[in-house]
């Protein structure tokens, strides 16, 4: 079967062409865009959610994005099992949507942040991040106003039991600690997983790494990864 | 209205009593009040340069890969394989002195305008930024306003700034200046521009409605600033990147389907400019019914709705025929868009409501027969007594290490890290080389090109000397090209000065334009368009002259870019260029005195351009590690700037004539600090001997992390990098908190 790849476009979005142009890059494989005014949805073996400014982040990041039509077919696709990854802002939608537990506020610095971060990979057993080590240190890119990852004790404390924090902000050595978040985000979360394990958001910004180009490819993994795991199904690119 | 009230209104929209004389003969009738304020607008200096336009004429503007020189929204230059580079530059001085983050924003906002304006996709912002010393709150909090505004509009819009400047001096305690600049890619068979022809077409607006907000705007930016200004809050106008982002994507899809005869955005004086602008370009009239402008709020007045500069408008010229496409797009972005008159065949600018006749003004005399003054100008008394100060500090400097650190740590030398990290720079996935070094390099979508940008202006220099400052500020703009292996090609400039019609700042402003002249012919860049901001006075003080240079230069390969910064231990370290005993206008002289006096450095233009030319064949050739400017705190500066991004240090020994400070810190203009890998050194020295490039080997990168310099065979300096760079990285952070 062939792989089907899909990004959502919202009106504000701003990453979409940079995430089409690294899977392509990456993967070799097409990825069409999908308007949100949408109400039906091919079914996409993956889905992406990009980053930017949806509905100028008015309100708060992603609140209004949550009730474009397309995100039915978004929660559709996440029920069905397709791979679903929100990055930056299409994490935020996705915890306004409900489809990840949590939610992204200001930055502890008040201040939009964008930089090279560290981040280490807590968990390689998601379809997102399979050609990763366990533990292994990806130099990426943030950018974000609102990346401070918050949830209730219990949550946080599930996510952790379940090992669905998938990456955390760590210092170029690994190391993790109070101080080593950027924006101020609990147990330094920079991505979590969904409960089925098949819906992920983080925070940096992959598709900006993706190109020896651009200074550095710790993000191609992430879409290799999803090839990766859809191979084995027998979908291929 | 009788003709006595009128006249008290011409001086209330900014006309002298010659100027309404001349109106009068135009018309050859009273003009209604609507008209007047037309006329009031479009006769301000902000929209038809009167005092400047017959100085501007001295630049050269042409070249054969010139596609659009300046008159239209933006320069375009021809980068081959079907790719047009759109860049211009421009000022929002005023309204960010009033409202900092409102003032910023909407100055990126209408830069980003001018660009997609032409068909070309937004692809990077720069800004060039002055304020007065970063200390007490003011100046703090127009800082983190302006910083903030630039950032929350860009961001938004997901437009990478990649570059710019920020400098602080007491020279722009009471007017700041914001300038920002915008480069785009377009198919160079797709250029779009600002022309209003084909009697019987549509005149949409496209965009936000239209509210009370800017109203006069460009009158505001025409008159110096003084203590009653918080009044002139109404003057400043709101952003709403969300919308301007909305309207870039349906201009874009209009444009790519070739829906429009032209377009044009609305800036300064809103649809009085637009409107007339188009109608002059295209040669042909406009007729608008004023009744049809979707407004904010009800009872605008009819000169209120011409004049207002409410942001994230667009007008366009469409053809009946295709009005349909155009309104489907408009709906899909959710973009309002409204028909709300003609172009027509005679040269009028006629202004309606339904069918009573508010305004009927020939175009062109709203526009290129606008009045033009060739102003007085005199050399100011303190010209030559602060050209003949002594700022020779040879042998009265002791303490070398501890002068570095106070430099490292003053805010026009520190890292502007604090700035830029609150800037998107890498959205695009076009950005390769980032802000922290010489120009910024992005790639050219749909080429193996590379494309080099950077805006530059050390004013000191041309408060000292108009003519050479300004020639300097061209020189190490094209030096910032150069080094990260590109050609310089062309040039957009904002001219930031005080009132034209202060001789002594009239005489500035000459001089400074006959040296952009004399560089750009040199260098062979080409000035494809600008802005003219006077009026930048506090309280009858003029700011520093600043005519800020903003370059684009191209390279052939992208691959064959050149860091600013050192990469491996053991690479030679090489300064090329000749550093001479010069210190009037510098970094140092300042720290030490307090003041700004001296000679300024002398440049030689031919020299500059060899030097560039090396550079980029040194780039092609693959011969360079880094490449890296001597500017702002000379070589020892760029040294910390070229070792702190990897922490890797330097261990360098040589000799010269000219005394330690100056061959540290002197500011001598022309010089590059390079990095070559053993393997490469001879084939470079070779080439350094074909070009007869002056030139010293400084010394190695070293592993250690250590900055150790002797000099002369006496030890200046031996200094843990990390130190130094605490100073340097954390300066600009520690002052600017609230």
């Amino acid at each position: 079967m062939r792989l089907k790849a899909a990004i959502v476009v919202f009106p504000g979005s701003n990453c979409d062409r940079d995430c089409a142009r690294a899977w392509e890059f990456v993967t070799g494989g097409k990825a069409s865009f999908v308007w949100h005014k949408e109400s039906s949805m091919e079914d996409c073996d993956v889905v992406i959610l990009p980053g930017g400014f949806s509905f100028g982040d008015y309100l708060r990041s992603g609140a209004i994005a949550r009730f474009s039509p397309v995100m039915a077919e978004v929660a559709r696709l996440a029920k069905r099992g397709s791979l679903v990854l929100g990055i930056c802002n299409g994490f935020q939608i996705l915890t306004e949507a409900g489809l990840l537990p949590g939610s992204l506020i200001r930055n502890s610095g008040l201040k939009y942040v964008c930089k090279d971060v560290f981040v280490r990979v807590e968990n390689v057993s998601s379809p997102f991040t399979g050609r990763y080590e366990e533990g292994q240190v990806l130099r990426i890119p943030i950018s974000h106003g609102e990346g401070n990852y918050n949830a209730p004790g219990d949550v946080l404390e599930r996510l952790r039991d379940e090992g669905r924090v998938v990456l955390r902000y760590s210092d170029p050595s690994g190391r993790v600690g109070p101080d080593t978040a950027p924006n101020g985000s609990a147990d330094s979360i920079a991505g979590v997983l969904g409960e089925g394990g098949n819906v992920l958001g983080i925070m940096p910004h992959p598709e900006r790494v993706s190109d020896r180009q651009l200074g550095g490819t710790d993000g191609a993994a992430f879409w290799e990864s999803m090839v990766d795991s859809l191979r084995v199904k027998g979908i291929r690119v | 209205m009788s003709e006595e009230a009128l006249e008290d209104k011409w001086s209330e929209h900014g006309l002298t009593e010659e100027e309404y004389k001349r109106l009068l003969r135009i018309l050859g009738r009273q003009p209604n009040y609507l008209e007047l304020a037309l006329f009031g607008v479009m006769w301000s200096e902000h929209c038809c340069y009167k005092h400047s336009k017959g100085e501007l004429r001295k630049l050269p503007t042409e070249a054969h890969f010139v596609l659009q020189g300046p008159g239209e929204n933006a320069g375009i230059v021809d980068v081959g394989e079907g790719v047009g580079v759109v860049f211009k530059i421009e000022s929002h001085n005023h309204p960010s002195a009033i409202e900092p983050y409102q003032g910023a924003a909407t100055g990126v906002g209408g830069i980003i305008r001018d660009i997609f304006t032409m068909g070309a996709r937004p692809a990077a912002i720069l800004d060039s930024l002055r304020f007065g010393p970063l200390e007490g709150h003011r100046v703090k909090g127009l800082l983190n306003g302006v910083v903030a505004g630039i950032g929350g509009y860009g961001n938004c819009m997901g437009i990478p700034n990649v570059g710019g400047e920020t400098f602080f001096h007491p020279a722009y305690s009471g007017n700041p200046l914001v300038n920002a600049m915008c480069v785009g890619f377009v198919d160079t068979n797709r250029v779009f521009r600002g022309r209003a022809t084909g009697p019987g077409n549509l005149v949409l607006l496209v965009g936000s409605r239209t509210g009370r907000d800017g109203i006069k705007g460009a009158s505001f930016a025409s008159v110096e600033l003084s203590d009653s200004d918080p009044d002139k809050r109404h003057n400043v106008q709101v952003g709403d990147p969300f919308m301007e982002k909305l309207v870039m994507e349906a201009t874009l899809e209009i444009l790519e389907n070739g829906l429009a005869v032209g377009v044009q955005d609305l800036g300064a004086a809103g649809l009085t400019c637009s409107g007339c602008e188009m109608a002059s370009r295209g040669r042909s009239g406009i007729a608008l019914d004023l009744d049809l402008v979707p407004l904010r709020e009800d009872g605008l007045l009819d000169w209120e709705i011409m004049l207002s500069e409410s942001q994230e408008r667009m007008l366009m010229v469409v053809e009946p025929g295709k009005l349909d496409r155009v309104r489907a797009i408009c709906d899909k972005w959710d973009v309002p868009c409204t028909a709300i008159g003609k172009v027509t065949d005679d040269d009028c600018f006629v202004l309606r409501r339904g069918q009573k006749v508010l305004a009927v003004v020939p175009s062109v005399f709203l526009t290129d027969k606008a009045p033009a003054y060739q102003p007085p100008m005199s050399e100011p008394p303190s010209y030559q007594p602060l050209k003949k100060a002594d700022v020779g500090l040879a042998g009265k400097i002791q303490d070398i290490p501890g002068l570095l650190k106070k430099l490292l740590a003053s805010p026009n030398i520190a890292s502007k890290r604090w700035v830029y990290e609150q800037y998107d720079c890498t959205v695009g996935a076009n950005t390769v080389l980032a802000p922290s070094g010489d120009a910024a390099v992005l790639r050219i979508p749909g080429t193996r090109k590379g494309l080099a940008v950077t805006c530059d202006c050390n004013s000191r220099f041309v408060a000292l000397d108009p003519y050479w400052g300004t020639a300097m500020a061209v020189a190490e703009a094209a030096l910032n090209v150069a080094v990260t292996g590109a050609r310089p090609l062309a040039i957009t400039n904002c001219l930031n000065f005080g009132s034209p019609e202060n001789p002594e700042v009239f005489w500035q402003f000459s001089k400074a334009v006959d040296g952009l002249a004399e560089a750009a012919r040199r260098l062979g860049t080409p000035i494809t368009g600008g802005n003219v901001s006077f009026y930048n006075e506090y309280d009858g003080v003029p700011v520093y002259p600043t005519p800020v240079i903003g370059m684009v230069g191209v390279m052939d390969d992208v691959d064959n870019r050149v860091p600013h910064h050192f990469r491996k231990e053991g690479d030679h370290v090489f300064l090329v260029g000749r550093s001479l005993e010069e210190f009037g206008g510098s970094e140092l002289h300042w720290l030490l005195a307090g003041r700004d006096e001296g000679h300024v450095p002398f440049l030689n233009l031919d020299f500059a351009a060899r030097l560039n030319a090396f550079l980029a064949d040194c780039a092609k050739l693959r011969y360079l590690e880094s490449a890296h400017d001597c500017s702002e705190g000379g070589l020892a500066v760029a040294l910390l700037e070229s070792a702190a991004t990897l922490g890797l240090g330097v261990s360098l020994d040589w000799a010269d004539n000219i005394s330690p400070a100056a061959a540290l810190f002197g500011e001598t203009c022309s010089r590059a600090l390079v990095s070559v890998s053993p393997e490469k050194l001879g084939q470079f020295m070779g080439y350094l001997q074909d070009f007869n490039l002056p030139h010293t080997q400084l010394g190695r990168v070293a592993g250690d992390g250590l900055i150790s310099v002797r000099y002369n065979g006496a030890g200046l300096l031996h200094e843990e990098l990390k130190g130094l760079l605490g100073l340097w990285e954390g300066a600009l952070a520690g002052m600017a908190g609230i």
